[in-house]
């Protein structure tokens, strides 16, 4: 695909262009029922079940706000460090659409509920502030299904089960210079969304998808370029191509004197570029209005708070207590902040183990090399937070060598099974005794005369060796500290 | 059994008389109506297995000795816009001919828990928009009292099943008056209540800040005992008020003595017809009750009509994109491509007067005209329901004429659309404001067609209204 990107116009030509990029994201909120009535928002239910009268636009019928999807879009907006406003506004967007079953969307237009709101992100070691411009709700449409039936050729199908399914649409300032920004962005925002749970941001199940705006500058320059809408972007890949595309694209019509023009594109996920949708004066003319069949949303000061005392330390926040209590590193601590799931799981292993570095390492290393490898997800992980804990505690006290603990854990990723339980019944904890250890001791060092001799002698080097016929004679049980230090002192 | 006079506590007094039960009552008011019925085209549907079943519920009620309810046995017509489950319901248009809803409206619901038993769906201009009733698909209704005139609209098929007798009740919509001009061309009384007193759930949207469903009756007390089973909070519409409902009825038959009533000298200008003068007779008749009348003003009346169309039809717009062909409308058949159908299904399917709403909300809300029309009409409208909160700080109802004239011909003003709005101008303004407000029979003219004259009360004062125009009833009967 880059040479696409090259062809359109070389590294060097692009390089002298500044990329002005905003996004819309929009998100769907995890609650159990649809935002204008009481059908189930389930996943995979049979075509054109999930629906009432009021989600299928049935003449008579009147939208009901669900107090559920306020108050998980009241989080989100505070996760982005919005301000609520304490009175907001639906409006209905006009347009028809087969899947569209009212003719109309209802959305927020000039009083959404939040607005000027933030987030931090980091590229590349350095963290910069993207403006969330406002943050609104809307109901979802409905799905057209062009093709897969017999009659595709002559007939679209519609299920209107998504239809009325709770939106939040997050607009950011243009404030992104790079895809890389972008992709750091909406990341951030799939992040800070989850851990509120306001949203799972399932990419696959269209629960989170963004429009890109995209416009190029000349480097030095203020006037900002005619800008472009990419439409509908439902991953990570996506977005970046499709702006770094959406770039190039740009930079060669300038390059050749040509003028961008104001215009909704698609990008074609098979040939990886962009194609012009409808162009400014296609536009739809939405013929926004306020929704008069809902009264005015007011979220009281006490609403508010409400919602903000039940959130969760934020990703930024825990990132920072991580580094700072912890001694994590900033890496360790982005990664182990990536989820909430995560996070939970290594606070309470870390709590458990009474080592949260080591910890640390234990669930980026062979917790999550396990799972990747069996296709888990945190959540499923077979050994619980406190079960890696202890394990982490039993290395820690000595009990158990690390080598023990590594041959140990793939047994409890296998059955689940506590640390401790496997060591007492294969008999491995770790003898760090001296009364234990005396016998084993005595029996390596009568068994070994030469090796004797020769440390007496001065070839201290021999110790090695004598350590590891006393790990051997103990199954690998013996502590090995203890083991060098009761030899020294019998050898001595 | 007097079928054409009942009211509904004549009802109630044969039902424990056991004069008739319920059931004979509906299969012989089902009778009478089918019968009447092609002398005004009033209904277009009749649901006798519904009504039946609901009669025979009140007749096991009664034999098991309990309330049947405060409408218990009496029959009621339904305009075709507010959905019944089950029975066809087709507002009226060509896009709904064979509609029938999964559901009901919630006072249809509320209506047949109170007893009342419906006989049928009533005529009505296509998606409540005429002043007339000639904008139905399925023909004009004729107005009971004169058959060569108009039963007034949009709730024109509600207006004359009340007056012809067929129904002892009906409920019907207005937006701009749809209830209170039918009503008063009708010679019935037909109540706009506050917005939000009736829930609008299964009320077909035309303008959803405008719409109220309301009763028609041929007495006062009946309109207000309708209104008290309809009215209240309803979890399906966020629109509807929680304010309590008052025993409308037990605040009637009080003294009247003392009410300030004002007179909005707007509403009096250049009102000097036939019309005029039974106003001001009825006016006389409240002087007469002991009513204090008081000259007031409502000075923005002049941009009422401006402000209500540009409204209405903007919401209307909106609200009647739906009928698109998609699913449960009529489909135009030979529509090769998307636009095609939706072009075909709405060209064929609405009548000229939807049309013509649907252009010009489609047009006051296109991009760079909403604020000159939309925005300006909303702060019009706020203007509107000011004076009418000045001048209820001074008076306890306002008294005016509900239209210009009485019952017109038919196709006497079906080419002058801009006329026929016109004459909405008494009754928008109470719409627009939100405020109760009814029309009450205030005698006839000289050729025989009722007047009615309109009473409008302050926000969810229904009962001071329903009081005023019961002492008027009784003072003129």
């Amino acid at each position: 695909m880059s040479s696409t990107f090259a062809e359109l116009a070389p590294p060097e030509i692009v390089a002298r262009y500044e990329p002005v990029i905003g996004l819309e994201v929009h998100a769907q909120l995890a609650t159990a029922t649809k935002i204008f009535c009481s059908c189930p928002t389930s996943f995979g239910a049979p075509p054109n079940t999930n629906v009432c009268p009021v989600c299928l636009g049935l003449p008579g019928a009147l939208p009901v706000l669900s107090r559920q999807a306020v108050e998980h879009a009241v989080a989100a907006a505070l996760a982005l460090n919005c301000t609520i406003r304490s009175r907001s506004q639906f409006a209905r967007k006009n347009y028809f659409y087969p899947d569209l079953p009212k003719g109309y969307q209802i959305s927020q237009y000039d009083q959404p509920f939040s607005e000027h709101g933030w987030l931090d992100i980091s590229v590349d070691g350095a963290t910069k502030r993207i403006g969330v411009t406002r943050v609104h709700m809307e109901d979802d449409a409905g799905k057209s299904v062009h093709d897969g039936f017999k009659d595709s050729d002559e007939y679209t199908y519609v299920d209107l089960n998504r239809c009325g399914t709770p939106l939040i649409e997050i607009v950011s300032e243009p404030d992104m210079r790079s895809s890389d920004e972008a992709v750091a962005y909406m990341t951030e925002v799939k992040q800070v969304l989850q851990f509120v749970e306001a949203s799972t941001c399932d990419m696959e199940k269209g629960h989170l998808r963004c429009d890109a705006n995209v416009s190029v500058r000349l480097k030095g320059t203020e006037k900002l370029g005619t800008r472009a809408e990419v439409k509908n972007l439902n991953s990570f890949r996506f977005v970046k191509a499709a702006i770094e595309y959406e770039i190039a694209r740009q930079v060669a019509i300038l390059e050749g004197g040509g003028k961008i023009h104001q215009e909704t594109r698609l990008y074609n996920v098979a040939s990886g570029v962009t194609v012009g949708m409808r162009s400014k004066e296609d536009a739809h003319d939405y013929r926004y209005f306020p929704e008069p069949d809902l009264v005015p949303l007011r979220i009281g000061d006490a609403w508010r708070e409400r919602v903000r005392a039940r959130m969760p330390e934020l990703p930024s926040a825990k990132r920072a207590r991580f580094a700072g209590s912890y001694g994590l590193r900033e890496y360790d601590a982005q990664a182990l902040t990536a989820t909430r799931a995560m996070s939970d799981y290594f606070e309470k292993a870390a709590a458990v183990s009474g080592d949260p570095r080591a910890a640390a390492n234990w669930v980026m290393g062979d917790l999550l090399g396990a799972l990747n490898a069996a296709g888990k997800d945190i959540a499923e992980s077979p050994v619980s937070a406190e079960r890696l804990g202890e394990l982490v505690a039993l290395v820690r006290t000595g009990a158990l060598s690390g080598k023990l603990a590594k041959d140990i854990f793939p047994r409890m990723i296998e059955t689940g099974e506590a640390a401790s339980a496997i060591m007492d019944r294969e008999g491995l904890r770790q003898i760090s005794d001296s009364g234990a250890l005396d016998k084993i001791l005595d029996d390596v060092l009568a068994a070994n005369p030469k090796q004797v001799e020769q440390y007496r002698s001065g070839k201290t080097a021999v110790l090695g060796f004598l350590v590891g016929q006393v790990m051997k004679a103990s199954r690998g049980q013996a502590n090995p500290g203890s083991v060098n230090d009761m030899l020294k002192e019998k050898l001595g | 059994m007097e079928i054409p006079t009942l009211t509904i506590d004549a009802v109630k007094e044969g039902l424990r008389a056991r004069r008739f039960s319920a059931t004979e009552l509906a299969s012989e008011a089902l009778k009478f109506a089918r019968a009447e019925n092609p002398k005004t085209n009033a209904y277009l549907t009749f649901c006798d297995e519904r009504a039946l079943s609901a009669a025979a519920a009140v007749d096991a009620k009664l034999a098991r000795g309990e309330d049947p309810g405060p409408l218990g046995g009496v029959p009621v017509a339904v305009k075709d816009v507010i959905l019944t489950r089950g029975v066809r319901t087709t507002c009226g248009s060509k896009l709904l001919a064979d509609y029938v809803p999964p559901y009901d409206a919630t006072a249809v619901i509320r209506l047949e828990q109170a007893g009342g038993i419906i006989l049928g769906k009533t005529n009505c201009d296509e998606f409540a928009m005429g002043s007339s009733n000639e904008n139905s698909a399925f023909g004009p209704v004729r107005n009971p009292v004169a058959p060569h005139r108009v039963p007034g609209g949009s709730s024109g098929g509600s207006a004359a099943a009340v007056a012809q007798g067929t129904a002892v009740v009906s409920l019907g919509s207005d937006t701009g008056g749809s209830i209170r001009q039918p009503a008063s061309f009708c010679g019935v009384a037909g109540v706009t209540p506050t917005y939000g007193r009736v829930s609008r759930y299964g009320l077909t949207a035309f303008a959803s800040s405008l719409d109220h469903i309301g009763p028609f009756a041929r007495t006062v007390k009946d309109s207000a005992t309708l209104l008290r089973v309809i009215a209240g909070r309803d979890e399906m519409d966020s629109t509807s008020a929680a304010a309590p409902v008052p025993d409308y009825e037990a605040l009637l038959d009080r003294n009247v003595r003392g009410v300030k009533i004002g007179l909005p000298r707007e509403y009096f200008k250049g009102l000097a017809s036939e019309t005029g003068d039974l106003i001001a007779s009825g006016i006389e008749t409240l002087k007469r009750l002991g009513c204090e009348i008081r000259d007031i003003s409502l000075p923005s009346t002049d941009y009422a009509i401006a402000c209500y169309y540009i409204i209405c039809t903007a919401e209307a717009s909106s609200n009647l994109a739906r009928y698109d062909g998609v699913r449960y409308t009529f489909r135009s058949p030979n529509s090769p491509s998307l636009g095609a159908m939706y072009r075909n299904t709405r060209g064929e399917g609405f009548g000229t007067e939807c049309k013509r709403r649907i252009m010009l909300g489609t047009y006051v809300l296109s991009a760079g005209y909403y604020d000159a029309y939309y925005l300006k009409a909303q702060k019009v409208r706020g203007l509107i329901a000011r004076d009418f909160t000045n001048a209820f700080a001074e008076v306890d109802a306002i008294v005016a004429p509900v239209s210009p004239f009485p019952a017109f011909k038919l196709g006497e003003k079906v080419d002058d659309p801009l006329e026929m709005y016109l004459s909405d101008i008494y009754t928008i303004t109470g719409d627009l404001a939100g405020i109760p407000c009814m029309s009450v029979p205030c005698g006839k003219t000289a050729g025989g067609l009722p007047v009615g004259m309109q009473i409008l009360a302050n926000h969810f004062d229904e009962a001071r209204m329903f009081r005023l125009a019961d002492a008027f009833e009784k003072e003129t009967n």
